[in-house]
């Protein structure tokens, strides 16, 4: 399956503060929430995003608390998906158990810049730049995570043990 | 003979129902505790029904806090804490805690002896790893891991490598482990410790209290760390005895345990830390700072809201004054802290000095309640994170200190060490 669309550049150490700020957590209604996506690193965001773009970052994307609200806000809000150099730990396992893909690639990250369309194979990894079309890869995805990904996230996986203990 | 493993390593076999855990492999852990809060656990109770979970795996081993938007700061807030207790009186939980009886949570876990040596903790937030100070293996999830957790009562944990960070000399006056981890963060940068464990060691950690050592494996995670940790001395038994609800166990790292790398740091020279907005890196010795002048400063949160803490703000605000326009919050951590407090003055002497004492809350240190900051304010803040917007609007600003620090410049209007004044 192939994502399209543009990119939006963020800098390092993008915190969940900013991705979601806690001001807004007294609910955990995805389309509430998604509101409110990237407010306090650019409050302009939502209006200037469409369904399907790209948040693209530095390293370390996503620190700070482990409010899984921040993947389901970006994922509410439309994003197709994350690329960064690389992600703070909670949020990287949070994103998986959301369903919000996400890409490790520091090339990719480094290049790829404001309002750049790119597509994302979500199975290879592989991000390509339609105008130019020069492709990066993006680190490859645990074993692991791709087991939870292909049983359809963690609850899904966590189900599918429970009804084979119950049967 | 046995491979040589590290305190990390060694808990996390144990849970696994290993002899060894190499760093790097995926491993499935039995967990002590799991637990979540007002802001994360409805997110994932909502997994756990979805999930078609009916149970909690054990109902004295799920543990429910509602201290972050809590006494309900407004409509929704209360309906999130409404989701909390119903569920909780649903699971029949045994640790619930709201009302008079909630604390911040991780100053209330091991305070009660819910947590202890050798455990292993997950939690749905991020300040988990706090209880390393005891010798456990702690970490922050999200939301859907603690529900999967509640369920099955394991959770999927990588296996991380370590790093050993040995603290020398002698603290001097009013330099706490707020000041040892600010310092280290600062050096390491905010994902120097990115996956990693910090292990904590050296003669100077030996004789920090167990209010310094929590102090330091609760900043853990803003080094990005999957864990910090303390093995266990007499320090840490002498403050689990008569605590602990269950039977605990004591690890410490072999001698010739593998570390991805060593750092020594020399604490002997070191003055009171200050962390400049807007990352807990941004590290600065309190003489350095220039002129900051405040309009708030906060004494609390899980990182700093312990009766030690309260005793050093005390110490400092004795017979002084908050400066005209300055607002000073402080928040006991826990209603046990709270009453010590009171029995022993110190919210007199808060009181005297024109404080404002809240109830136990997470409150104002992620912008909450209790505290927020308007547009282009400043605080001093005792807290674990200086983010933009962390303590409001997103022009207000956060600079982390330790308690003497943040009273003292609660009192001198602007920050400045405890000399100073």
């Amino acid at each position: 399956m192939e994502l399209k669309g543009k990119v939006h550049k963020f800098g390092d150490d993008i915190n969940t503060d900013e991705i979601i700020p806690a001001r807004y957590l007294s609910t955990s209604d995805p389309a509430e929430l998604a509101k409110h996506a990237m407010e306090d690193a650019d409050p302009e965001f939502v209006t200037r995003m469409r369904p399907g773009d790209f948040v693209v970052a530095g390293k370390n994307f996503g620190c700070g608390s482990s409010r899984e609200h921040a993947p389901l806000a970006l994922k509410a809000a439309g994003v197709s998906g994350v690329i960064a150099v690389s992600f703070a730990r909670i949020f990287y396992r949070n994103a998986f158990n959301m369903g919000l893909p996400i890409f490790a690639s520091k090339d990719a990250a480094r290049d790829l810049a404001d309002g750049q369309v790119i597509s994302v194979d979500l199975h290879t990894g592989v991000i390509t730049d339609a105008a130019s079309g020069r492709w990066y890869l993006s680190q490859p995805i645990p074993p692991f995570m791709q087991e939870l990904l292909a049983d359809g996230g963690l609850m899904a996986h966590v189900k599918k043990r429970l009804e084979a203990k119950s049967a | 003979m046995a491979k040589p493993q590290t305190i990390t390593q060694k808990i996390l076999a144990a849970h696994a129902g290993k002899e060894y855990v190499e760093p790097g492999e995926l491993i499935l852990a039995r967990v002590d505790i799991a637990l979540g809060n007002d802001i994360t656990a409805p997110l994932a109770i909502r997994a756990f029904q979805e999930a078609g979970g009916k149970q909690v795996f054990d109902k004295e081993r799920v543990v429910l806090v509602s201290d972050h938007f809590a006494p309900n700061k407004d409509i929704p807030s209360a309906i999130q804490c409404q989701t909390v207790r119903q569920f909780a009186r649903s699971q029949g939980l045994t640790h619930f805690y709201e009302g008079g009886e909630m604390g911040v949570e991780h100053a209330l876990l091991p305070e009660k002896g819910i947590v202890g040596p050798g455990d292993l903790i997950v939690g749905a937030d991020s300040h988990t790893c706090t209880y390393g100070a005891l010798g456990a293996f702690a970490s922050g999830v999200g939301s859907t891991d603690l529900a999967a957790a509640m369920i099955t009562g394991e959770c999927w944990l990588k296996v991380p490598e370590s790093i050993r960070l040995v603290y020398n000399g002698q603290r001097r006056a009013w330099v706490t482990g707020k000041d040892l981890i600010l310092m280290t963060i600062g050096d390491l940068g905010v994902d120097g410790a990115n996956y990693l464990a910090m292990e904590f060691t050296g003669e100077a950690i030996g004789r920090l209290s167990m209010a310094g050592r929590f102090s330091m494996a609760n900043m853990a995670v803003e080094a990005g760390a999957k864990n910090g940790i303390i093995a266990p001395d007499a320090i840490t038994l002498e403050y689990v005895k008569g605590r602990a609800l269950r039977p605990y166990a004591v690890f410490e790292s072999d001698p010739q345990a593998e570390y991805l790398f060593e750092k020594t740091y020399e604490v002997s020279g070191l003055e009171p830390q200050v962390a400049c907005p807007p990352s807990p890196e941004n590290v600065v010795p309190v003489s350095e700072l220039g002129l900051i002048p405040i309009d708030q400063a906060v004494i609390g949160s899980c990182t700093n809201g312990r009766l030690e803490d309260l005793r050093l703000a005390a110490l400092v605000l004795e017979g002084r004054k908050v400066a005209p326009g300055v607002r000073l919050i402080v928040i006991p951590a826990t209603p046990l802290i709270y009453r010590q407090a009171l029995d022993e003055g110190l919210l007199a002497v808060f009181m005297d000095a024109g404080a404002v004492i809240s109830p136990p809350t997470c409150g104002p240190c992620l912008g909450g309640h209790m505290g927020v900051l308007a547009p282009g304010e400043v605080a001093i803040a005792t807290t674990n994170r200086n983010f933009t917007g962390r303590m409001g609007h997103p022009q207000s600003k956060v600079y982390l200190a330790n308690p003497a620090v943040t009273a003292a410049s609660a009192v001198a209007g602007r920050i400045c060490a405890p000399e100073d004044l």
